[in-house]
């Protein structure tokens, strides 16, 4: 029993990592229609950049953090207005094509500057680890503070989209570009800043994901990339709650799966699921069904 | 768009233009041929004709998906995989009971081709109900599950017959005499080595012949006009899912041929990252991007661009993935823009007309 | 626009055509060696000896593959300086293979056109096995300071520095149960890898001989090689005295500090894979104290010739060499030693070389930094000793 909440404990510190990546997945599918296949990199830039800031410089974690989540969000805004933007009336095929390139292009930048050797990451948390039932129960420090800042993060988002002028707009350009930009909503200004919050949280997903599981490669971004954004899709594109809720429930079924059916094979269960899913519901748990215009 | 324009050419252009697509590859088979007999062909050439070959028909298949289709797929590797790996441990189990290496062959293309066509069906069924990103997406989860699967299959040979098991090598409790056809992920090794570059061609020129007759077919057409508009498509009567998994099929089954030749070209056959992820499989979208999506002879020059290059070039190697991406999004925004076509539209024309008055 | 597109296309396609040609004509080695090499007496012109190397420069295995390059590179311009093989110098050229198979084929052939007379490499198992087929059709010598796999022996041109991996399964089952070090191991091992399936495999049936219990035997692969919670958890739940990684040492590393987070505390032992753990960079070297790892060289040994090696090695590359360094340069001695043994000449073809080198192999014995008295049999194995290694104070330590 306590190695069950263990493993359910772990999985849910892999889901929040999950879920705030899916929410930048999410948000630019729900707003600019298209999936930034690059965005799992734009975590390994952050954690690059918090590796180079700590352990490098010999700054503190905070800075660290800081910097990372001012760089990608530049980064992000940048490679939407000189990849994205340009394609903005294509066809979804040329921008996913973009998007794949874009990853490449990241990946392969981080390969020349950084070298393909693993880097050791000193975690951002310094919290100790908390025993339970009498040291039976071990919860890492970097378990604690992934979930809260999953939470954190949730509940700042809801309020920004909910309470501030630019959400709406965010809200409007989702539901319908035109008839938005005839409100006088600035359509790429906003896309822009969708980009620019989906790639800070990407920066804060960077430095906990390296943290809880210390190292660092060119590719650290791409699988943790891929499964979010299954973990979008399975919660339901486009929705913000969606997206924790998916997040949390992959990192679960990934933990579980590995615990007690099969080690080797929970990458091809949590993919199997995704399929299961799209299939019976292909808009996921809470994604509203589009009626398509002819 | 250019593509949708070549439905309305004449017979006879599309039966020139597909005359000139065989001639290429039979003038460039006969060349490399003569050059070969004078001896002029260094061991690295020889050995990268049947590379090419097998990249050659993955750009030419995945060129059908993309292309023709018009969806994105992101798994055509792991077709490659299946036609491997079965054909593989085909040619394996029959090397004595069939000692004719060239029918031997034979069967073991036929096999690989079939099954990754039955790959191909029970993966295009669940999946061609999907559209847009959501299919490419889950294309890649299936060649992920693929190659995650054929990691874990062990398969071995005693005096009692196959023995099969999804957990280790001891699981398969064998007799002493017991040999290890399909190890886990130390893969296939022993494959006899009857890929040649002549086969190769043959297999592209069918390859060639199979997907230019299916683009100037009946249901060639029908396919098309899937992808230019599923709803009109949909509503003058055309059965959209039969037409949408003929072309996914065939281009997965001729993914498997590819591999068939990849694993009887190499002796040992392990699926990896590398040879069978998803990174392969963008690796041949590159090319097809890069030749032009739709264009069949395109996919085949940049295919055997794209392989050479990197190997003539190899101090370069460390910029080679880079300088894939910044082609990827170039060429993107370069055909894709609308403003950049608009802008294009304009310049052409404007040459068009400068043209006529002379 | 798609005309012009195709245009360009041709012509790159046709410039690709003419520079692959061009470089057929005899002298392919214009673009071919740019990897490394050392200076050999081109001037004097009547034989030197050709050496090829091939192993992954860059990609995940990267660090195997540059450190056999230097080492072979050291032992090379040692020779060269004390006079060469029987009085021809050694000429060197490494390829990088991606620790792909395909491309280790692509690297052999490249090499072949260089002149490669006898090859030493390729430093991964299956690159090794498919390079293999290759050399045992040319009757290519072949030396791999490092491919484990019981496969890359199985022509009779192919020999081994290092040990197999059976070989060091079954070693450490025999250390870990003759020394008492533990009753109850848990293994983890990657079931993606050709290396730790080979260990694991021989590992767990060896294990029941030498009273040595599986309490758990857990898996990942590859595509999932960050999050080690639930593996490191069972390996706990089952009360494992000790636990047995037959894996890479960058995986290990990971594994060693999610033990640490969770509070796991454990004696770790692997084997030759683990080298290398101790450069990982921003690696806290005290996760590391007391991992145990049998390998057969160590670079703060004692005697002359490791300390001579270690010292050189540090002068040139800036970093403490690791046993694939040391199985190169152990390669190229035992090539040399061969060479002289059957009085092969430069001027004989590859083919001659071989059959020359493959007779030689079986009666010579030398002293290497891996061994004393490395002796080896007609199939290609080496017969040494394997030492057990402690990390101690953040530096490897003999046992």
């Amino acid at each position: 029993m306590m190695s069950f909440i263990s493993y359910f404990i772990n999985g849910l510190s892999l889901g929040s990592v999950y879920a705030i990546i899916a929410l930048g997945y999410t948000m630019v599918y729900g707003i600019a229609k298209m999936l930034n296949f690059a965005h799992g990199d734009v975590i390994m830039i952050g954690g690059y950049m918090v590796f180079t800031v700590v352990s490098t410089m010999g700054l503190g974690p905070v800075a660290g953090v800081l910097l990372a989540v001012i760089l990608c969000t530049v980064l992000g805004v940048v490679i939407e207005g000189v990849a994205y933007r340009p394609l903005r009336m294509a066809s979804p095929l040329a921008v996913l094509i973009t998007a794949i390139g874009v990853s490449y292009l990241l990946q392969n930048i981080a390969l020349l500057v950084f070298g393909s050797n693993p880097k050791s990451f000193t975690s951002v948390v310094t919290i100790p680890a908390l025993k339970l039932a009498n040291g039976k129960l071990t919860i890492s420090g970097e378990t604690i503070v992934t979930i809260i800042s999953c939470v954190v993060i949730m509940i700042c988002l809801t309020t920004f989209i909910k309470k501030t002028k630019a959400g709406q707009a965010m809200l409007a350009v989702s539901e319908d570009k035109g008839a938005a930009q005839l409100m006088g909503i600035n359509v790429d200004g906003t896309i822009a800043l969708t980009f620019a919050i989906g790639s800070a949280l990407a920066a804060v997903a960077g430095a906990l994901l390296c943290s809880a599981y210390p190292t660092l490669t060119p590719y650290t971004g791409s699988m943790p990339g891929i499964k979010a954004f299954v973990a979008a899709v399975f919660g339901g594109i486009g929705s913000i709650p969606g997206a924790l809720i998916g997040g949390l429930l992959l990192g679960i079924i990934e933990n579980l799966s590995k615990a007690y059916i099969s080690s080797q094979l929970s990458d091809a269960i949590v993919f199997g699921v995704l399929i299961v899913v799209l299939l019976v519901k292909p808009t996921g748990i809470l994604g509203k069904k589009i009626s398509e215009k002819v | 768009m250019e593509k949708s324009n070549k439905t309305n050419f004449h017979l006879s252009k599309t039966l020139k233009s597909n005359l000139i697509t065989y001639g290429i590859v039979i003038a460039a088979f006969l060349i490399v041929q003569l050059l070969i007999n004078a001896g002029q062909v260094s061991s690295l050439m020889k050995g990268l004709l049947v590379p090419l070959c097998i990249y050659t028909i993955l750009a030419v298949s995945l060129n059908l998906t993309v292309g023709i289709l018009g969806e994105l797929s992101l798994g055509h590797a792991a077709f490659m995989c299946v036609g491997a790996f079965s054909s593989s441990l085909f040619s394996i189990s029959m090397l004595e009971a069939i000692p004719n290496s060239g029918f031997r062959f034979f069967l073991a293309i036929l096999i690989g081709a079939a099954a990754a066509a039955v790959a191909g069906i029970i993966i295009g069924i669940p999946v061609l109900r999907l559209r847009g990103d959501y299919l490419a997406i889950v294309t890649l989860a299936f060649g992920e599950i693929i190659k995650n699967v054929v990691n874990v299959i062990f398969i071995g040979k005693d005096s009692n017959g196959l023995h099969f098991s999804m957990k280790n090598a001891m699981a398969l409790n064998m007799e002493k005499d017991g040999k290890m056809i399909l190890n886990g992920a130390q893969g296939i090794t022993g494959t006899p080595k009857d890929s040649t570059f002549f086969i190769g061609v043959l297999l592209i020129l069918v390859t060639l012949f199979i997907v230019l007759n299916l683009i100037h077919s009946r249901s060639g057409r029908a396919i098309m006009s899937v992808r230019d508009n599923r709803i009109a498509a949909e509503s003058i009567g055309i059965n959209i899912t039969k037409y949408k998994l003929m072309a996914f099929t065939i281009s997965a089954s001729l993914a498997g041929v590819a591999g068939v030749l990849y694993s009887h070209n190499l002796s040992s056959l392990t699926a990896t990252q590398k040879n069978f992820g998803y990174n392969q499989s963008i690796m041949i979208l590159v090319f097809v991007v890069l030749g032009g999506i739709g264009n069949i002879r395109g996919s085949i020059i940049a295919a055997i661009t794209l392989t050479l290059l990197p190997e003539l070039l190899r101090g370069l190697n460390t910029y080679r993935m880079l300088i894939y991406a910044l082609i990827l999004i170039f060429m993107m925004i370069f055909n894709w823009s609308p403003k950049l076509i608009d802008l294009r539209k304009r310049f052409f024309h404007k040459n068009k007309a400068e043209r006529e008055k002379v | 626009m798609k005309k012009s597109m195709k245009k360009l296309l041709s012509v790159t396609m046709a410039i690709a055509m003419v520079a692959s040609l061009t470089a057929c004509g005899g002298k392919s080695n214009g673009t071919a060696t740019t990897e490394s090499k050392t200076e050999s007496p081109k001037a004097s012109g009547e034989g030197s000896f050709k050496i090829g190397g091939i192993g992954p420069i860059t990609g995940s295995t990267a660090i195997y593959g540059q450190a056999v390059m230097n080492g072979a590179e050291l032992a090379i311009k040692e020779i060269n300086a004390g006079g060469g093989i029987g009085g021809a110098q050694i000429e060197y050229n490494f390829q990088d293979d991606e620790g792909d198979t395909e491309k280790a084929v692509n690297a052999y052939n490249t090499l072949k056109d260089w002149g490669m007379q006898v090859l030493m490499g390729t430093v991964t198992s299956a690159p090794c096995i498919a390079v293999g087929a290759e050399s045992s059709n040319d009757n290519m010598f072949q030396l791999t300071p490092s491919g484990s796999a019981v496969d890359c022996t199985k022509f009779e041109n192919q020999f081994r520095v290092c040990f197999s991996d059976p070989n060091q399964g079954s070693a450490s089952a025999q250390y870990i149960g003759e020394n008492k070090l533990a009753t109850k191991v848990a293994v983890i091992y990657d079931s993606s890898d050709v290396y730790s399936t080979g260990i694991h495999d021989k590992f767990i049936s060896e294990a029941g001989t030498q009273g040595v219990e599986i309490v758990a035997d857990e898996a990942f692969t590859a595509d999932n090689n960050t999050n080690f919670s639930v593996q490191l958890q069972k390996a706990q739940d089952s009360g494992a005295e000790l636990v047995f990684l037959p894996i890479y040492y960058s995986q290990a590393a990971l594994i060693l500090a999610q033990a640490k987070q969770m509070g796991y505390e454990t004696s770790f032992f692997g084997c030759d894979g683990l080298d290398g753990l101790l450069n990982v960079e921003n690696f806290d070297k005290t996760l590391a104290e007391n991992v145990m790892l049998l390998t057969p060289f160590a670079a703060d040994a004692k005697d002359e010739l490791t300390q001579k090696f270690v010292a050189s090695y540090k002068e040139k590359y800036k970093e403490t060499p690791n046993q694939f360094a040391a199985d190169a340069y152990d390669a190229i001695y035992a090539i040399k030693a061969a060479s002289e043994k059957a009085a092969v000449t430069p001027d004989m073809d590859a083919s001659a070389i071989c059959d020359g080198l493959k007779k030689a192999m079986t009666e010579i014995s030398i002293n290497g930094l891996t061994g004393e008295n490395m002796k080896w049999t007609a199939d290609g194995e080496p017969d040494k000793a394997p030492k057990a290694i402690k990390i101690v104070n953040g530096v490897y330590t003999a046992m």
